[in-house]
């Protein structure tokens, strides 16, 4: 006689502590609600790991924490932004992303419905990017020692032939091109943080960005000397830490750097600069200038580089500065930010 | 961006930059002191320094709220917090401004103490509703800008009968700041740079008007332009106070004439007035004790102080005796004649006032202008 089991009631139920225990509720919990929204071979195979074959040549593996706040913000949610994350720092090696893991640390009394919605979003964000969740953890912790939810995603990928992007390859006179707007994500998040909700149609750039990159290395191959996703600390930290690890500096150029309307009057009604707000939807190329023309010609054909520019280029610095012909007329620093960056008081 | 664009427009601040440097008489200095940090940001920020001939210089004043702020006043907070009934509220900014020992608030709260950032004084009185069971204390800052949003919130309080809510009053007033600068006793000691003209200040003057600057520029003889926080008010502004020496003449003009007149906000000064009192002596961080220069809670409205309600003591840390704030912030200095500067004292730990938040001069100059330093010496 099979045991009878009581559907995991979705629509009112919530994870509690016996759901990460290992028992019948943890089976129930994987195979109805991440199983069935990550659908997959692997998964169904139901081992501890997931074995897959890899072709010759060279791989990359990362891997990453979410613990955003809110869950579900405009344009997205932990969930597919854990895959966007994951998928993109595979991609800066101009790699094709192939399998991603994803652990999840619920807070007890998480609702299911939010949980399956978080799930179905990370399985979408999987099939838009052409990747698969093949292997996953779940663990439950008491109320209190978690914030609702933690995802943590690692990924590997294949890099094409001759192709080596690294931090240190930047080159004196080199490009910097910028794949679209800046700032969208983190004006979003903030559009929905709690004592600061405002009224905005600005929504997360979060997205895989490996299909816009394929496009990029077909154009520009290795005249592409590196590529970054100006996440957190935006597009200053980002190019703060390549003129560190190339040993040079950057000269940019205020006015070509794209930001929206809405994004640029919320930074400045908070008094924030959108050069160090996130992204979770942009990359940073760094491109050697004979071929820079082709590499932003491509990302301008991509409907996820239809805003992108070329923002300035490296030049040979000592001090690694990062500089900015301001769109007043002068000059100033772009530095790394220092702290967390907080809102001015007048 | 309507509204804000027209006022950073680089055509408009070229013209201005070229007849600043028609006029501005080279054989002469032009020493003018920007008060306000909103100033001194916008100047580092938009690279007005690049705009300006090599012989009208801005010394940056002491007016950013965060920045003078003594140690002793943010470890008052600190200890305050730690208590488990309590819940300080503070604007952004303040979290990180060091007390002694490297203690913040964004420490005090890491180590458990409650402390809760608000965008707005309407935020606390929330919280105090949501807290019953909580002590909720305001911790008040800022010149006379973000004064009458307090006074508010104590009007509010009054009205809705709350009793868990104080403030920690730090309130300060320009005024006799911008005196302090020209005749502190200090002056003797660390010797005085000659300020030929202030830039007065933007915000501030919306509520207390162009009236209070007039003595002044009376009494001291200098020239004071009131102007607004954008690039283009401030290049406007310079050029009005080069116009001003260059006609002997010393009086106080209004740049912001779209947001301040001469009397300012009456409403704003009368519910200030009824609520607050001066202190003889207030101590800001890099000036030292300057008399009739902070503001508390008048005797009727003591159940809302919160230095009285929680009997805080008034603690002192001395400032670091390497630290040239002082001599920086009156423009004897600049901030490369620190030792302290861009070694031990940088914006990820502060040890001056200076250095604190983005609007004092050592950290504006640090994060947006220090290239020049180098492209300085290079060209030496």
């Amino acid at each position: 006689m099979k045991p009878h089991q009581r559907k995991l009631d979705i629509r009112k139920g919530c994870v509690d502590l016996s759901h990460g225990s290992g028992g019948r509720a943890m089976a129930q919990l994987i195979a109805g609600l991440f199983h069935e929204a990550f659908g997959n071979e692997w998964l169904a195979r139901g081992n501890d790991q997931s074995a897959f074959d890899v072709d010759a040549g060279r791989m990359v593996m990362t891997t990453d924490g979410y613990v955003v706040s809110p869950l579900f913000f405009p344009g997205g949610n932990i969930g597919s932004l854990a895959v966007h994350g994951t998928v993109n720092d595979i991609a800066m090696a101009g790699a094709r992303p192939l399998y991603l893991s994803a652990s999840f640390i619920i807070e007890e009394g998480f609702r299911f419905e939010d949980l399956k919605m978080i799930a179905e979003s990370m399985g979408e964000a999987a099939r838009t990017a052409g990747v698969h969740i093949i292997t996953g953890d779940t663990k439950v912790v008491e109320r209190g020692k978690a914030d609702g939810l933690f995802i943590s995603t690692a990924g590997v990928g294949v890099v094409p032939e001759g192709l080596d992007l690294s931090a240190g390859n930047a080159r004196v006179g080199d490009r910097v091109l910028i794949s679209g707007t800046l700032g969208d994500h983190g004006v979003a998040i903030m559009s929905k943080r709690q004592n600061l909700t405002f009224e905005t149609e600005i929504v997360s750039d979060s997205a895989s960005l490996n299909d816009l990159v394929a496009r990029m290395v077909e154009a520009g191959g290795t005249g592409i000397r590196l590529m970054r996703d100006p996440t957190r600390g935006g597009l200053a930290a980002t190019l703060n830490e390549i003129a560190q690890q190339s040993d040079l500096g950057f000269h940019l150029i205020e006015e070509a750097i794209p930001v929206k309307p809405g994004v640029a009057a919320a930074c400045e009604l908070l008094g924030l600069d959108p050069l160090y707000v996130a992204n979770e939807g942009k990359l940073v190329a760094i491109v050697a200038p004979e071929l820079a023309g082709a590499v932003l010609a491509a990302m301008r054909g991509h409907p996820l580089g239809r805003d992108a520019a070329d923002i300035g280029e490296a030049v040979a610095d000592d001090h690694h500065f990062v500089q900015m012909a301001t769109s007043f007329g002068g000059g100033r620093i772009v530095d790394w930010l220092s702290g967390e960056q907080l809102p001015r008081i007048c | 961006m309507k509204y804000a664009d027209e006022f950073r427009d680089k055509e408009i601040a070229l013209g201005l930059a070229k007849a600043v440097r028609a006029e501005a008489d080279p054989q002469k200095p032009y020493r003018f002191m920007e008060f306000c940090g909103g100033h001194t940001h916008a100047i580092s920020r938009y690279g007005l320094e690049d705009l300006l001939p090599n012989n009208v210089r801005m010394i940056h004043g002491p007016g950013c709220p965060v920045c003078v702020l003594p140690a002793g006043r943010i470890d008052m907070a600190i200890r305050l917090s730690m208590r488990p009934d309590i819940i300080l509220c503070v604007y952004g900014d303040l979290m990180r401004v060091p007390g002694s020992q490297g203690a913040s608030l964004l420490k005090a709260k890491a180590r458990g103490a409650d402390v809760r950032m608000v965008y707005s004084t309407i935020d606390v009185i929330r919280i105090a509703e949501d807290n019953p069971g909580r002590e909720v204390v305001f911790f008040a800052i800022g010149f006379e800008t973000t004064t009458p949003p307090t006074a508010v919130m104590i009007r509010l309080a009054e009205k809705k009968k709350l009793e868990n809510f104080t403030v920690f009053c730090n309130h300060v007033l320009t005024p006799p700041a911008m005196q302090n600068i020209l005749e502190s006793p200090d002056i003797r000691n660390i010797g005085r740079v000659e300020i030929d003209g202030f830039v007065g200040p933007a915000h501030v003057s919306t509520i207390i008007g162009t009236a209070p600057y007039e003595f002044f520029a009376e009494e001291f003889g200098k020239p004071v332009v009131i102007a607004g926080f954008e690039p283009l008010d401030m290049m406007q502004a310079i050029l009005m106070l080069v116009r001003q020496v260059n006609e002997d003449r010393h009086e106080v003009e209004n740049q912001y004439s779209r947001a301040v007149n001469r009397d300012g906000n009456l409403r704003a000064k009368e519910e200030v007035s009824d609520i607050f009192e001066l202190r003889d002596q207030f101590e800001w961080r890099g000036l030292g004790q300057v008399p009739y220069s902070g503001l508390k809670l008048k005797r009727a409205y003591a159940k809302y102080d919160a230095e009285i309600r929680f009997l805080m003591n008034e603690l002192r840390v001395d400032d670091n005796p390497a630290c040239e704030c002082g001599a920086i912030l009156r423009g004897v200095k600049k901030p490369v004649d620190c030792k302290l500067f861009g070694t031990v004292c940088t914006p990820e730990t502060p040890m001056g006032s200076c250095m604190v938040s983005s609007e004092g001069a050592c950290a504006a100059h640090w994060t947006y202008g220090r290239f020049r330093d180098h492209q300085q010496r290079r060209a030496s």
